[in-house]
């Protein structure tokens, strides 16, 4: 097989198995996979940035905020239908992710860290002073009799799992497509060698700044369907513990890799859930293997796999 | 004949917090021509051609390129234009393949144009390996190949032998003849055989100010670039 059909088999694969997960799941994993699959669309949005372009950006929130209070607002004050509120969530985590790139790109290294978490805690900082319209910490629940696309009830488990289903799978295969053609090609050639690149005729600014926009944007998508898909919407998702969450998933996961998001994603879900059945002090274990896994397997999960057995993963 | 101007500088200076690294140098390359710069080191040879490749911002003066001014232009659009550039310290990508290399290098993932790229310095082979691990004198030449398979009109190389075995050099200079004619090549070079043995004319820098300029015979029999550079002996 050529690596494009192997490559095309693995992303379809993939969804097929979590498309038969949806039945073959009982009701507690069933939710819980839900609730992946958009986290690790959120992982998916992040890995296009650090994955595949090098940019190590410690605001990722403010970005899954966007699109979660873009929605949220949309929905709760402008009375707009799912669909409508959902691309503007879009358009707010686009337009955030434009500006944020234009200044935060002007910057390199851990400079540029320190800039995007900055940003994010203004973010964060804003939606609490605001705190009239965003009921902050406390946050607000989209109604359920509003949570409906296309006569379909997004409240129920099932059609739930397959939205985020549907979600998870756009945004795999528009990063699967894109890092086959040339624009990813030159992400990488970006993370790998800026000078090279540029001295090669590829315009870097352009690129990375692309690159943000995609990533900020498929990040707000994750956070548009959070809200939608479990009808809460609230100041903690902007706050620094999610900037650095897709941070530990694509890691975990194996960054530059288009499967290592959710891989990283189920991960570390699964580990806090089940460590924390067993004991109250469970960060201490998901510690103890996150320390694990960085000595042993620096590349990540999938990074590990690419190495040893299969180079053609993209 | 009356060959067409490719290349032009107009009193390019750099200054480096009060030192000149170029100062004033007018440099006029005709179309197709292999020219040489030589100098002693801290003659401003790099910081020349990374004027004119735009790496670095000229103080003072102009760049002209193919009958246009481009001291603004950014410098990936002047490898746009029909520039390459090669590093002085080998700049490839070195956790890839030697084939993603080309194709970066080429624009397109075409295999058998990238297979005839690594080819033309002995690397076809070697497609498939990591850039990295290969030893330091072929990575040299993948970088060289690079700026080969970019189809220049103007190929700037700085030091491209630096670090190449006898072998490996005289590939290199076979390969510099396939080009000449249809490429303009600019090459600072330290090994003087090469220098000898590929240049149609011969520019020296001393103390980032032009010394002279000549054929290889003129050169070698320069009083002046003697003293500055090539010693009596």
């Amino acid at each position: 097989m050529s690596i494009d059909r192997r490559s095309i088999a693995l992303h379809v694969g993939l969804i097929t198995v979590l498309f038969v997960g949806c039945f073959a799941l009982n009701d507690y994993h069933q939710g819980n996979v839900a609730r992946i699959l958009v986290l690790a669309t959120y992982a998916i949005g992040y890995n296009v940035m650090f994955g595949y372009t090098g940019l190590l950006s410690l605001g990722h929130a403010m970005f899954f905020a966007a699109g979660l209070y873009g929605l949220g607002m949309a929905m709760h004050y402008g009375g707009l239908p799912a669909i409508p509120a959902f691309v503007v969530g879009l358009i707010c985590a686009a337009v955030l992710s434009a500006l944020v790139a234009v200044l935060a790109l002007r910057t390199i290294g851990v400079a540029f860290m320190i800039v995007t978490l900055m940003f994010a805690q203004s973010v964060f900082l804003a939606i609490l002073y605001f705190g009239d319209w965003t009921r902050g910490d406390e946050g607000f629940v989209i109604a359920q009799s509003t949570r409906q696309v296309l006569g379909l009830d997004l409240t129920d488990p099932v059609t739930r799992y397959l939205a985020a289903l549907a979600l998870f799978s756009a945004a795999l295969l528009i990063t699967a497509r894109m890092m086959h053609v040339r624009f990813g090609r030159v992400l990488i050639a970006v993370r790998e060698n800026e000078e090279r690149t540029r001295m090669l005729g590829y315009d870097v600014f352009r690129h990375k700044f692309l690159a943000v926009v995609i990533s900020g944007t498929i990040s707000g998508a994750a956070g548009a369907g959070y809200g939608l898909l479990f009808g809460y919407v609230g100041a903690t998702f902007a706050s620094v513990q999610y900037s650095i969450f897709p941070l530990l998933w694509v890691l975990l996961g194996g960054a530059g890799t288009t499967i290592g998001p959710l891989v990283g994603t189920i991960f570390m879900f699964y580990l806090i859930d089940y460590s924390s059945a067993l004991t109250n002090a469970y960060m201490l274990i998901a510690g103890v293997v996150l320390v694990l896994l960085t000595l042993f397997a620096r590349a990540g999960i999938m990074g590990e796999i690419r190495k040893r057995w299969a180079p053609w993963l993209p | 004949m009356a060959a067409m101007t490719l290349l032009e500088t107009k009193g390019l200076t750099k200054v480096y917090g009060g030192l000149s690294a170029n100062e004033d140098v007018d440099f006029v390359l005709p179309a197709g021509q292999v020219h040489a710069l030589i100098g002693p080191n801290g003659a401003g040879k790099s910081t020349f051609v990374g004027m004119v490749s735009g790496r670095i911002p000229a103080t003072a003066g102009e760049v002209w390129f193919d009958g246009q001014d481009i001291t603004h232009v950014p410098a990936h659009k002047r490898m746009k234009m029909g520039m390459a550039y090669t590093f002085q310290i080998t700049a490839i990508y070195a956790r890839l393949s030697l084939f993603e290399n080309i194709a970066l290098a080429l624009g397109s993932r075409d295999n058998r144009a990238a297979k005839a790229a690594l080819e033309r310095v002995g690397l076809a082979d070697r497609a498939d390996q990591i850039a990295g691990d290969l030893s330091y004198g072929h990575q040299r030449l993948l970088e060289i190949a690079m700026g080969v398979a970019q189809a220049p009109r103007l190929l700037i190389l700085d030091e491209p032998t630096q670090g190449l075995a006898e072998s490996e050099i005289e590939g290199f200079n076979t390969l510099i003849r396939s080009l000449a004619g249809e490429t303009t090549i600019l090459l600072i070079e330290h090994n003087m055989n090469v220098v000898m043995a590929l240049a149609e004319e011969i520019t020296v820098l001393d103390n980032g100010r032009f010394l002279a300029r000549g054929t290889p015979d003129d050169i070698r029999n320069n009083k002046q670039v003697q003293d500055a550079y090539l010693g009596s002996g």
